[in-house]
């Protein structure tokens, strides 16, 4: 058992993303040039959290490892880009306002969509086999074989454009610093999502029950406290995110093809067992070390860049074994 | 005399001996049954793939570890054959010298692999094995000075294998020996330890087998059995490149098969290759028969479009996670006892 002592944060992990951003402050030189990196670095992070996040509690709570979690990314992804091309006056209209028009039923389509998606693979795909990690990893790499293929059927096999809105275009110019409009977004939209996770999770019952699941399912569920449901909710919202998520990436990278889920999730995989499998905090400091390492090194020296994550990855493992933030589990 | 080849693991079903007799007579008269060279193409992926599912089994269905790095270790048998014949002059030499090297570099990785992650649950195992395969692949494809990138490796193969039939014989002579190693191996002690590893390790831990290491060798060997098929698989195709052994779609390929055939009975590993290679190589025909029949009809020409043929295949994959854990051969068998 677990001894009952209050547990201090712990600072460290923030104070290494840190000490990288200057590291790499120091390596780059440039400052101007570090900006704009740190910017699309802490972009691609927040984003990755965004994705991940719900992963990595559905794993603290229930113990499942959803490897189908990449289905909901492409799915979010796709009904972004068939609610945005519906809607494709409104995204080349030069107002913001109207732009959002188009933009906001897209994210909260994709969203949607993916949650409900996520209900129906929790009930249909998962709940079977609870408890059998085995089964687990075959049945949903099975469902993500055969959704892929769904995903063919409905939306086409060729790449689908997906514009960013016309606003969102071309860079913000300070000094010779140069920011990509919509990686500011990405940025503010990830905080917001992080602040209010954090409320969620760290002032309301329901976050409280969440984290008590977490950390000991058992005894929430003595207590007369459904797990199961607060796990189905949990399951959706991830589900949802992961859409959002897959939306937003989409629109980084302005278009969108099937394997956008499979290859998310192996940076997504990286990123919570960075963080500690089950750990919230844990997966935020993780993707934003992905996220800032694999744009520093990709400006330094671009032939090591693919491998930066896998390396960061050994390295955080051979100094905390269990991630950055190991969840205590009996 | 035959129970003593097959390691006293008989098929134990009338109805599974005579599948694995025909296919077993199929490919061995591969060359004079079904001339031409697509079906002797299918012929000696089939051998390939057996061996590769089989491997595969050894960890999935014996050990109880699912890796997604197999494919990984396809390709270094394939690139390190294919390096040393373009590289090298051409003989059986650089063959040998190519396969060392990459069983070599497979055992060494393998091992890290495994005792880096094998300790912890077999999520964290399979999470880290993707991580790792797909920063392989990726690695193949930008080394193109040393792996040819994304085109590949085309190269020329002794004088002895430029004949198709003796090419063939020796994949098919390999994977038969390879094969009977195999189940040589899951009926040893070593296999018995494996599994009561997969049934309860802690209870095997209770017993004094040290699981850690067992789940290692276990991977090692794994390991090397993949390296061996891939280098076979190179040396027929003459050819190494990132579609044909690293890519993500042959590891769910292998999946598809070990699942369908039946885990944890090496017998599943030949049945579930042959069925999805044929399936791969004809069941596109059948559908695009059918797909052009359903014209007009919603829907339904999309779904089973050609192209789509995973499709079935993985809901056929789905189903049989849930109701026949051990395939088709776990059905047979059961059959068979009642």
């Amino acid at each position: 058992m677990t001894p009952a002592v209050v547990p201090r944060t712990d600072w460290i992990p923030p104070a290494l993303l840190l000490a990288i951003a200057l590291g790499g402050l120091a390596l780059i030189g440039n400052p101007s040039t570090w900006v704009t990196l740190s910017v699309a670095g802490l972009a691609m992070g927040l984003l990755i959290f965004i994705m991940s996040s719900g992963l990595t509690l559905v794993f603290g709570l229930m113990d499942v490892m959803n490897f189908a979690h990449g289905l909901f990314i492409a799915v979010g992804a796709y009904v972004a880009a068939s609610v945005m091309k519906f809607l494709s006056a409104s995204v080349d209209s030069e107002s913001f306002l109207v732009n959002l028009g188009a933009l906001a039923p897209a994210m909260l389509a994709a969203a949607a969509v993916a949650g409900l998606l996520g209900l129906f693979f929790e009930r249909v795909i998962i709940r079977p086999v609870y408890g059998q990690h085995l089964k687990q990893i075959l049945i949903t790499t099975g469902g993500m074989i055969v959704a892929e293929q769904l995903i063919h059927v409905l939306w086409g096999p060729d790449l689908l454009p997906l514009p960013r809105p016309a606003t969102l275009r071309g860079s913000f110019l300070i000094g010779d610093m140069a920011i990509e409009k919509f990686r500011l977004v990405a940025v503010v939209l990830g905080l917001a999502i992080f602040a209010a996770m954090l409320l969620l999770l760290n002032r309301t019952k329901i976050g409280l029950l969440i984290r008590a699941g977490v950390e000991n399912k058992e005894m929430v569920e003595a207590m007369g406290y459904r797990v199961r449901r607060l796990f189905v909710a949990v399951f959706v919202a991830g589900s949802a995110l992961a859409g959002l998520g897959g939306a937003l990436w989409g629109m980084y990278q302005e278009s969108v093809t099937v394997a956008i889920g499979a290859n998310m999730m192996v940076l997504i995989f990286i990123v919570i067992i960075i963080g500690g499998l089950g750990s919230v905090g844990g997966c935020f400091v993780g993707a934003l070390l992905v996220g800032l390492v694999a744009n520093y090194v990709g400006y330094l020296s671009p032939k090591i860049a693919l491998g930066s994550n896998i390396l960061l990855m050994v390295i955080v493992l051979l100094w905390r074994p269990q991630g950055l933030y190991p969840m205590n589990k009996q | 005399m035959i129970s003593k080849f097959l390691s006293g693991d008989g098929p134990r079903s009338r109805i599974l001996a005579g599948m694995l007799a025909a296919i077993f007579v199929a490919l061995a008269l591969a060359p004079f049954l079904f001339p031409g060279t697509r079906p002797l193409d299918v012929a000696a992926r089939i051998c390939v793939f057996v061996l590769l599912v089989a491997s595969y089994d050894l960890l999935l269905g014996y050990t109880g570890i699912v890796s997604f790095a197999h494919t990984m270790f396809f390709g270094i048998g394939g690139y390190g054959v294919a390096i040393a014949l373009s590289k090298l002059d051409v003989g059986w030499s650089a063959i040998a010298l190519g396969a060392a090297a990459a069983v070599a570099v497979s055992l060494v990785l393998s091992f890290l692999i495994g005792l880096f992650s094998l300790r912890v649950k077999a999520i964290f195992f399979a999470m880290i094995t993707l991580a790792v395969a797909s920063f392989f692949a990726i690695l193949a494809s930008q080394l193109s000075d040393i792996t040819g990138g994304e085109d590949g490796i085309t190269f020329k193969v002794p004088e002895l294998l430029r004949s198709r039939n003796a090419a063939y014989y020796m994949v098919f002579g390999m994977a038969l020996a390879l094969f009977l190693a195999l189940l040589r191996a899951v009926n040893s002690p070593f296999g018995r330890v494996l599994l009561a590893i997969r049934e309860n390790d802690f209870r095997a831990e209770a017993l004094g087998y040290r699981t850690v290491i067992y789940r290692t060798l276990a991977n090692c060997l794994a390991a090397v059995v993949a390296t061996l098929a891939g280098a076979l698989y190179a040396l027929w195709l003459r050819y190494t490149g990132p579609n044909t052994t690293l890519d993500f779609g042959i590891m769910i390929d292998i999946l598809l098969m070990v699942v369908i055939g039946g885990m944890g009975t090496m017998y599943g590993a030949v049945i579930g290759a042959t069925i999805f290679v044929i399936a791969q190589n004809y069941l596109q025909d059948a559908m695009k028969a059918f797909s052009e029949a359903m014209k007009g009809v919603p829907l339904l020409p999309d779904l089973f479009h050609p192209d789509r043929w995973l499709l079935w295949l993985g809901v056929l994959f789905v189903l049989s996670v849930y109701y026949f854990p051990h395939g088709i051969v776990g059905q047979l068998r059961a059959r068979s006892k009642r």
